[in-house]
């Protein structure tokens, strides 16, 4: 394997993962379940493509406004936040369920106006996209992604969304605005989004709706679940081995994607709560992990200690001899 | 300033053609501990969850120090004071002790999300404020040495009393506790009334609590409203509700009809 190829992996992942970190907050922290946030990648990418493609020239060419990289990431991000706000507005008042159906729709309406709408080359799909994107760049947007998350999470507007996920009810009746946290997650998710479908587009150099399908929804949504609902770790592990695993199958040919269904499958049995399960490889989550691990264990024995004393006192009063 | 800390006045809710609650008006006064008591399907849940805007009301005027409070979002409520516990326990259950109290502080801070997320000075101050006001609410109610365990593995005493943390983190005026003995053994029972008059004493709140506990109810409870049928049957000290003829119809059967 030649670096250019190992490269070529690392940098999809390495999109994959901003859109994986996106919805780790919207499923794996608030507790909404998305099946359309392709949708949200393909406004990025052809946001992002019309502020960098340069003018057109000849005639048949999609022109665009020829602006910096930065530029495209921006809007693409930008725009993909605005439309979630739109979205959110009509739909985050659905519960549960109802949610996921509203977001699946809205996926598919995205890929199929794209599909229609000549301006932008329709099915055909937008050639010529310069490519910007390296590992570099991908690189610098991960880790600002993880950055700003993990703070946000570990504040109280992560509580709160978490609060959300774990009991909406009480959440509200501890003063939490829950509509208000869901859709800020969900805006934050759809800018990641956005912001991974820019990318994708100046890695790829060539844009069409079909790349924006339902299957690449839930794709996402598979890797949030398989890193484990409410880590971030989890998020970015899932996104590396579950980009990596149809390259590394590639040997069995037509059948490797019957084989990443059964490797997913099998993990998933061994780990149910995902990879990571709601823990974080920090040094903030280890010891997390290990006060709890402690005070399970303290907090059992006092039960057997108790128990066994009860156990105790019940044999003495069932033996009358045995009372003193 | 009234001396009434929340005001019910004709508050009707209907489902469809049933009538859960009708016509009831009572006053929770200002530091006392009130009741609210009736059988099964009495309304007295019903009522929680209209004083606490979980429902619309039908019509009718609920009151809150002074204040109109009918109809409004749940989460502006629980900020102007008025906060719960809930029958079946609804605690964050995946968090810890600590997390489940600290996520309910979060009105004590005003950072917003880019100083969280650029960890600005404020967000430093404030985190740390919050902190300590979930460890001090955690060791004045006997918590503190299960901090780190996961809410649901707790006990289901302490899991009650975990509620009852979480609801005055937000720092209320007016607690509501729906049923906080259920599934209590007596002892446990007489610990929470103790602890209920302490919170009372220390945090300067009035309490109305739903319970089925008669000893609960009559030994702590200044004041007493006993509905029927979503109406509202009697109101009084417990020696008023407890010797009113309508009441004891209500709980044992009309003296006329079958005993069984």
């Amino acid at each position: 394997m030649d670096w250019t190829y190992i490269q070529g992996i690392l940098m999809l992942a390495g999109i994959n993962l901003i859109a994986v970190l996106g919805l780790c907050l919207l499923t794996g922290f608030t507790g909404l379940f998305s099946f359309g946030h392709a949708g949200f990648m393909a406004i990025g990418a052809y946001i992002g493509a019309l502020m960098t493609v340069p003018p057109a020239t000849m005639a048949g060419n999609i022109g665009g406004f020829g602006l910096p990289f930065a530029v495209g990431i921006v809007a693409g991000g930008a725009a993909a936040g605005l439309v979630s706000w739109l979205l959110g507005r009509i739909t985050l008042n659905l519960k549960g369920d109802y949610f996921c159906i509203a977001t699946l729709g809205f996926g598919e309406a995205v890929r199929l106006i794209l599909n229609n709408v000549k301006t932008f080359g329709g099915a055909r799909g937008w050639p010529g996209v310069p490519q910007y994107s390296t590992v570099w760049a991908v690189l610098v947007v991960d880790i600002i992604a993880v950055l700003f998350l993990a703070n946000l999470v570990r504040s109280r507007h992560g509580r709160n969304m978490i609060a959300v996920r774990e009991e909406e009810l009480a959440a509200q009746i501890a003063g939490i605005d829950v509509f208000k946290y869901k859709m800020i997650a969900l805006i934050v998710s759809a800018v990641y989004a956005g912001v991974a479908g820019v990318l994708f587009g100046h890695y790829m150099t060539f844009i069409q709706p079909k790349m924006f399908s339902m299957t690449k929804s839930t794709e996402l949504t598979i890797i949030v679940i398989f890193g484990g609902l409410g880590s971030i770790s989890g998020s970015v592990l899932g996104a590396l081995v579950l980009t990596a695993l149809p390259e590394l199958l590639r040997a069995f040919d037509i059948w490797r994607l019957v084989f990443y269904g059964a490797a997913v499958i099998l993990i998933m049995i061994s780990r149910p709560k995902g990879l990571m399960g709601g823990m974080e490889l920090s040094p903030a989550g280890l010891r997390k992990v290990a006060a709890a691990r402690r005070a399970r264990l303290a907090f059992r024995a006092e039960a057997l200690r108790e128990d066994a004393a009860e156990g105790l006192r019940a044999e003495g009063e069932a033996s009358p001899g045995g009372k003193a | 300033m009234s001396a009434n800390v929340l005001e019910v006045k004709g508050l009707t809710k209907r489902f469809g053609g049933l009538a859960a609650v009708n016509d009831v008006s009572f006053d929770v006064r200002e530091g006392g501990i009130s009741g609210l008591i009736g059988p099964n399907g009495a309304g007295k849940t019903t009522i929680f969850n209209l004083v606490t805007g979980v429902y619309k009301v039908t019509a009718g005027e609920v009151s809150f120090q002074g204040r109109r409070i009918e109809n409004m979002e749940p989460y502006k409520i629980a900020d102007l004071g008025v906060t719960r516990t809930f029958q079946n326990i609804r605690l964050f259950k995946n968090l810890s002790v600590f997390d489940n109290v600290l996520t309910a502080c979060h009105l004590s801070a005003k950072y917003t999300i880019p100083e969280a997320i650029l960890r600005l000075p404020r967000f430093r101050r404030e985190e740390k404020v919050l902190a300590d006001k979930a460890t001090f609410l955690l060791e004045i109610m006997g918590l503190q040495d299960r901090r780190d365990i996961q809410a649901n593995n707790l006990p289901y005493g302490l899991q009650r009393r975990l509620e009852i943390v979480r609801a005055l983190a937000l720092d209320p005026k007016l607690l509501l506790l729906d049923e906080p003995a259920a599934g209590m053994n007596p002892d446990e029972t007489e610990q929470l009334m103790r602890l209920i008059s302490e919170i009372r004493e220390r945090f300067k709140l009035s309490v109305l609590l739903i319970e089925h506990h008669m000893d609960l109810v009559m030994g702590i409870c200044e004041h007493i409203v006993v509905l029927n049928f979503g109406q509202k049957l009697s109101e009084g000290s417990a020696d008023t509700v407890s010797s009113d003829p309508k009441v004891m119809e209500a709980y044992l059967g009309s003296s006329g009809g079958n005993k069984c």
